[in-house]
């Protein structure tokens, strides 16, 4: 159940918004979105989703076009948040379950599961209208997986949660991936991307300027990041050859090399210099490789 | 199919269970209630006694014909012959003592003429009522002074043979027209009615899933065009319900009262004996008329992104329907105009106009053929377009409602 996105083009009139994409989700993969305001991540959903035509290209799961006739296999959460606000939580999932092709009384059971996961057993009887934003938002993410799907995509999925409710729901992401549902997700937040996925994809502009293996991705990106702490002064290593970066901290700074190599000359200029209290070489993080890709103009 | 059944059924289910469903359901059958029983309710309201009205005879010899005849013309009225000055008559009208007061007399020819007093003179019925009574006098006594005989008299009075026959004999005559007057008056209410109302409940009903956004869930769980038809076709059932309750509540009220009934208000509409032709009639083209709006109504309201602009979008579409409502009514006096016969081919005005041109004349049945042709062609071509449209407008957000949004939703839903 590969979800291969082959060559895929969206013009509205003369803009492009998804520029020649081409991906592929392995099953039971956690695959992240990264991109800045109208990078083509929700326009990329919505064609996977069959919601909008694309212009070119083709979309298959498991070697056929996604239709109506898969979406019980299929689970959105979509950015815009949506529920009808005077219907009960019970009457609202019930009624989503139903068009996922589940019947009522299985629709309710595995609700009141997910309710009672989510510690909110009480709200089965509640109108939307009356819980808090947050609260909502479990209701709505109980509401794209509640007919176990075995593509789900989630648009934003944690913006605007507390990181109680956050680390909730990160749960349940990982548990579902456990049973087999491949996951799509998109985010503004590097952590989360790091955290959950193996895979993922930078779109600027509708294109992808980073795609691949969270782990290859790190290493080809060649550069690294080198922390230390020291009780001399380092600014002197703001133009030390092979620093690309410098940004002074409290007990010292924090540096991007160019490679690892240069963090050995780095070390042997500084050795007799006085006390060094830490010195350390780390994988880039993730949000270092997108400002460089993206641009530092990106939050 | 199944999804279908599950948006249709769902959007019946909570639109029945609605507050103001139910409230609008009770109000139309009270009001449904009230009609019928409107006699009983006119009766109690005039029903405290007749109308005492003051007569004074100054020539002495009119009153007891006029008094007679006019008590035996209006058993509401009680003539008193007043025993005493004018003044004190006129006095007597102010206080209420009597609703008016008349003053008879005869003129110089020896002719009868009166003067009616009351406190104020709003209330035309009376008056002219009176004024016909003297003048009924005055013919007969200026016929019996010219020394015409009472038999001849009486032969002028009765009313003029004047019988109204179509030379065409399929054409229908006078007495089936204004059965079939009665009829497409109320078809052509309750199809305005409905297309008013229930097209707009199908508008706010696209909106409301818009702007709460539920919409994006609804449309990736089943296709934007089933689910406008399923909304359609709900909404329609929930008319049915509401038109159903009235029905059933009118046939119950018709069978305890059939005797007041009929012969009444309702031959004066007709429903006596109308061919059945006309029903079947009614039936398709009241549907054909509400799919045709529906879908509209559905397009429009797919177009907009907050309830409160829904009524906007609305006013286009109450325009065409109130054109096709006013044809349809300035043709029930005249349904043989080139006005009417053309715009009874025109889409949105055809299930009015048509529907009263059959009733009324005697339409060929390849005309209406044609026009239920048109019509159809009509509601599938709008159901394409509509559902195009309806496919980008669902997730077109912004604050503009015009017209240019139905480019850009056209744009949304094409491949570019």
């Amino acid at each position: 159940m590969t979800l291969v996105i082959n060559q895929v083009t969206k013009k509205f009139g003369t803009h492009t918004a998804v520029d020649r994409l081409s991906l592929e989700i392995p099953e039971q993969e956690m695959f992240g979105f990264l991109g800045g305001n109208g990078a083509g991540k929700t326009t990329t959903f919505r064609m996977i989703l069959g919601l909008i035509d694309m212009t070119e290209g083709e979309i298959t799961w498991d070697g056929k076009k996604i239709d109506y006739k898969k979406s019980h296999l299929i689970g959105y959460l979509p950015e815009e948040r949506g529920l009808y606000p005077k219907l009960t939580v019970k009457d609202q999932i019930i009624y989503l379950g139903k068009l996922r092709g589940m019947n009522k009384n299985d629709a309710l059971s595995e609700l009141e599961k997910w309710l009672e996961r989510f510690k909110v057993p009480d709200y089965l009887n509640k109108k939307v209208e009356e819980l808090s934003k947050g609260n909502q938002q479990k209701i709505q993410f109980i509401s794209a997986v509640i007919h176990k799907p075995k593509l789900l995509i989630l648009d934003e999925p944690f913006s605007g949660l507390d990181p109680v409710n956050v680390e909730m729901l990160k749960e349940a992401v990982l548990d579902l991936k456990q049973q087999g549902t491949s996951i799509v997700f998109s985010s503004h937040q590097m952590q989360h991307v790091e955290e959950l996925c193996e895979h993922l994809c930078i779109l600027q502009k509708g294109k992808p300027v980073v795609q691949g293996a969270l782990r290859d991705i790190k290493r080809s990106f060649g550069k690294k990041n080198l922390i230390i702490h020291s009780e001399f002064p380092l600014d002197f290593l703001e133009s030390f050859p092979g620093v690309v970066k410098y940004k002074a901290l409290a007990q010292g700074c924090e540096l991007q090399i160019e490679n690892e190599e240069i963090s050995q000359n780095i070390l042997a200029e500084i050795q007799g210099k006085g006390f060094l209290r830490k010195f350390e070489l780390e994988e880039p993080s993730l949000n270092d490789i997108f400002i460089e890709k993206v641009g530092a103009s990106y939050e | 199919m199944n999804k279908f059944w599950t948006i249709l059924s769902h959007t019946y289910l909570t639109k029945i269970k609605a507050k103001s469903f139910i409230i609008s359901t009770v109000i139309a059958i009270i009001f449904v209630v009230g009609l019928a029983n409107l006699q009983s309710i006119i009766d109690l309201f005039s029903g405290d006694g007749k109308d005492e009205v003051a007569i004074i005879d100054e020539s002495g010899g009119l009153i007891d014909g006029f008094v007679e005849n006019a008590e035996q013309a209006n058993d509401e009225i009680d003539m008193v012959v007043y025993e005493g000055t004018e003044e004190e008559a006129k006095t007597a009208v102010q206080e209420d003592e009597f609703k008016a007061l008349i003053v008879l007399s005869l003129d110089d020819t020896g002719l009868p003429e009166g003067t009616y007093y009351a406190n104020t003179i709003s209330e035309t019925g009376m008056q002219s009522f009176f004024e016909q009574q003297l003048q009924q006098l005055k013919i007969i006594m200026a016929s019996q002074q010219s020394g015409m005989d009472p038999a001849t008299l009486m032969e002028i009075n009765s009313p003029v043979s004047f019988e109204v026959v179509p030379l065409d004999e399929a054409a229908k005559t006078s007495e089936e027209l204004n059965q079939a007057r009665g009829i497409v008056y109320i078809m052509l209410f309750v199809l305005y009615i409905a297309v008013m109302s229930y097209g707009q409940m199908i508008m706010t009903d696209v909106a409301n899933e818009k702007s709460s956004r539920v919409m994006e869930i609804l449309v990736s769980s089943a296709p934007a065009i089933t689910h406008m038809f399923a909304k359609i076709i709900g909404i329609a059932l929930v008319g049915l319900t509401q038109v159903g309750a009235l029905v059933l509540v009118g046939y119950f009220l018709i069978q305890s009262k059939q005797d007041e009934l009929m012969g009444g208000i309702f031959e004066y509409l007709g429903f006596q004996d109308v061919s059945i032709s006309i029903y079947i009639y009614a039936i398709v083209f009241f549907l054909l008329g509400y799919l045709l709006y529906a879908t509209l109504a559905a397009t429009l309201g797919s177009l907009v992104s907050r309830v409160e602009d829904a009524g906007q979008m609305m006013i286009p579409m109450i325009f065409l329907i109130m054109i096709a409502f006013f044809i349809a009514m300035f043709g029930l006096n005249a349904p043989d105009t080139t006005l009417v016969t053309v715009t009874s081919y025109i889409p949105f005005f055809s299930p009015m106009i048509m529907f009263m041109r059959v009733g009324m004349l005697d339409v060929p049945v390849w005309e209406v053929a044609i026009s239920i042709g048109i019509l159809i062609a009509t509601i599938i071509l709008l159901a394409a377009i509509g559902a195009r449209i309806y496919k980008g407008g669902v997730l077109m957000y912004g604050r503009s409602s015009s017209f240019k949004d139905i480019k850009k939703a056209l744009a949304l839903s094409k491949k570019e």
